[in-house]
């Protein structure tokens, strides 16, 4: 009896040795976890598909080699901020997850942003667009990745009022990306001279926008700029179609349209619409490469989106700070990352800044013409590129705290 | 001329669409309130069976060649006959137990349906296009109807009143209603209660999957088509009164005009006021509208 206690101890005291051997990974383990849509309108162009970009970033990391451990989960916010909140809780609190990346849908992304804040732990976000994650909730755990609302407006919204739509009309989305994408292209519209000549918000998921878009008709505005998402974008400009608006004289603005929504359409209804991307699979040939890598393990074989590519390349330099420094406590890695000058296969070289903004160029796209398109997924044209320098919202803009 | 800074010419095309939005309404309540007037089935795979109808225009169109109006004829009778199948293995079992488990089970079957297709079809839709002969749009001086949504105005309002009228006024529905009352007695008169009670079902799923065909070339087809529209199809239901033919119709395109009407003056609201009137008109008449106290 007496022995048994005494090698347990003894086990014991081994184990807490080791235990501060394994440096400071937190349990021995990386843990990711995925949170993002996995079941409505947004799960095609986040979904399972984020959760196959972390894995491609963990593999092409060589984690295994290196002999770290990185484990991924993943979960369904169903777009809602508490659900949301209740499992980033959990996934800190319980399940010893140490970064959480992701996260589309702007209102959820916010409460997900101050719960990693309080926890000191770190947070990706590739799917969420509200600027306002790098503007006045900017936090020193949070990396805003792949694109946001400023850069959508900048980018799309500059390219339209230049070729004389001056004239808007906002269909937004009510609720926090939908407030934040109009917003930051109407200021863009107003700087170059454009007028707004009327907006409605409608809810979150909508199925028939037909009233809208008479609202929109009636207003005579040249553009009508959709400040919407995934399943609602492509209900609104399928209906648009329907009602015989762009026949009409309007156009639309798609301000935040993904390679799975142009998919959905089809070419013969959305061709022609211009919009920013910061990634698409046809730049060169490392972004082939990844999406035939990506399309093999992808749910029905799809193509990444910028979502998916955020994903990949925001684990990718998580997994080198966590090498670096050799910690997976939260602050410190984003601080870290923030160090180091971004380089990856997919978005090139960049940087993050102060307030969370990672830095990399964006690109102006059209929708081809059925014509054009050679296969299943060749579906934009690039019609010209924003630096990096010029496509996000200037450090001094923004309104973050961290910013002195 | 303006009503409330709305001109009413606009007032005039709102109202309009909030009548085809009220049709798909009309289309889905109406056989649920036959299928709960005559099985006592909450059917929760309404939805799922809405998106079924959606589905199978989809590929019989893509995969047989077979477009929009082949499949306004096959996809209600094959979605139908699932519903056969349904009630005949799972449903049958369950009339001499509580409502609740009859919900619980079409719930879960709707969630599996969804789910299948999810996996297979993904989230984003499939395109289908607007059957030719009815592209196009007119123009009725306030607003460019498209002749696609006048069709589905005129299509519904007639398969709801021809069921209206063969439930309420021919012999077979006067059974089928004495079927709901007295199912000994009407067996005792030589009719195969089980069967038209079978029949029903069938029928009712039937209605569901033609509403999907209608739906198609308007909404892409989604696996979550369905679920989105299940929750305020069963608001229409309640607020008309549960098994009320008239009172799903009346109900359906009367909370289509008044959706309508809110996407005008408060769109933030439009999605929440058809359960507001549900809440008051609980609070007034329990039953709904047109429903009776039992």
């Amino acid at each position: 009896m007496k022995r048994k206690v005494i090698s347990a101890l003894v086990g014991a005291a081994f184990a807490l040795v080791a235990g501060t051997a394994a440096a400071q990974i937190s349990d021995g383990v990386i843990k990711i976890g995925v949170l993002n849509d996995m079941s409505s309108l947004y799960a095609d162009l986040t979904g399972q598909g984020s959760v196959v970009a972390a894995q491609l970033a963990v593999e092409d990391f060589g984690a295994a080699k290196k002999g770290m451990k990185v484990e991924i989960i993943s979960a369904d916010h169903q777009n809602k901020p508490d659900v949301g909140s209740t499992i980033a809780r959990t996934w800190y609190d319980t399940d010893k997850v140490d970064v959480i990346v992701d996260v589309p849908t702007s209102s959820v992304a916010l409460a997900v942003n101050q719960i990693t804040r309080e926890k000191g732990k770190a947070f990706l976000v590739s799917g969420a667009a509200t600027s306002d994650l790098t503007g006045k909730a900017c936090s020193p755990n949070t990396i805003h990745w792949t694109y946001d609302t400023w850069m959508l407006a900048n980018g799309t919204g500059n390219a339209i009022v230049k070729t004389g739509g001056d004239t808007w009309f906002f269909l937004t989305a009510d609720y926090a990306f939908g407030h934040a994408l109009e917003r930051d292209t109407e200021a863009v519209v107003l700087k170059s001279g454009g007028k707004v000549l009327g907006k409605v918000r409608h809810p979150l998921n909508t199925q028939d926008f037909s009233s809208f878009l008479l609202q929109a008709q009636a207003s005579k505005a040249k553009i009508i700029g959709l400040a919407n998402a995934g399943g609602d974008t492509i209900n609104s400009i399928k209906q648009a179609a329907e009602f015989g608006i762009v026949k009409g004289g309007q156009n639309l603005a798609g301000l935040l349209v993904f390679l799975t929504d142009v998919k959905a359409l089809g070419l013969p209804i959305a061709q022609g619409l211009i919009f920013t991307e910061t990634f698409y699979w046809d730049l060169n040939d490392a972004t082939r490469a990844f999406a035939k890598r990506f399309s093999e393990r992808a749910p029905r074989n799809n193509y990444p989106t910028m979502i998916h590519a955020g994903v990949y390349s925001a684990v990718l330099h998580y997994l080198k700070a966590v090498e670096a420094i050799k910690t997976d406590d939260g602050t410190k890695v984003i601080e870290q990352m923030k160090k180091m000058p971004t380089d990856d296969p997919l978005f090139g070289k960049g940087y993050i800044r102060a307030d969370g903004r990672k830095i990399h160029p964006a690109y102006l796209v059209e929708v081809k013409k059925p014509a054009e398109s050679k296969g299943p997924w060749d579906l934009y044209k690039i019609r010209a590129t924003i630096p990096a320098e010029q496509a996000f919202r200037p450090l001094n803009e923004g309104g973050c705290p961290l910013v002195k | 001329m303006e009503i409330f800074g709305i001109p009413t010419q606009a007032l005039f095309g709102q109202l309009l669409i909030g009548l085809i939005n009220g049709s798909f309404y009309a289309l889905l309540s109406l056989g649920l309130a036959v299928i709960f007037g005559l099985l006592n089935i909450i059917n929760f795979t309404h939805g799922a069976q809405y998106m079924l109808g959606a589905f199978c225009a989809y590929l019989l169109l893509n995969k047989l060649g077979l477009g929009y109006w082949w499949s306004l004829a096959i996809a209600p009778l094959l979605v139908g006959a699932t519903g056969v199948i349904i009630e005949r293995t799972m449903l049958a079992r369950l009339y001499k137990l509580d409502h609740l488990y009859g919900l619980l089970l079409t719930f879960g079957l709707a969630l599996i349906i969804q789910g299948i297709f999810r996996n297979e079809y993904g989230s984003s839709g499939l395109p289908y296009p607007i059957p030719e002969q009815l592209t196009g749009s007119r123009n009725l001086g306030f607003m460019f109807l498209p002749n696609y949504r006048a069709w589905v105005i005129v299509a519904s309002l007639g398969v709801c009143l021809g069921t209206w009228y063969v439930i309420e006024r021919t012999k077979l529905g006067s059974y089928l209603r004495a079927a709901t009352e007295n199912p000994a007695l009407v067996q005792a008169f030589g009719i195969n209660v089980p069967r038209m009670i079978t029949l029903t079902y069938g029928f009712g799923v039937a209605l569901a999957a033609l509403a999907g065909v209608m739906a198609a070339p308007i909404y892409q087809v989604s696996p979550q088509m369905g679920a989105d529209l299940i929750i305020v199809v069963f608001a229409v239901v309640v607020i008309g009164g549960m098994g009320s033919i008239m009172g799903a119709i009346v109900t359906g395109f009367g909370l289509g005009l008044i959706e309508g009407l809110t996407k005008v003056f408060y769109p933030e609201a439009s999605n929440t006021v058809i359960f507001i009137i549900m809440a008051i008109v609980l609070l007034i008449r329990p039953a709904g509208l047109f429903g009776t106290q039992k």
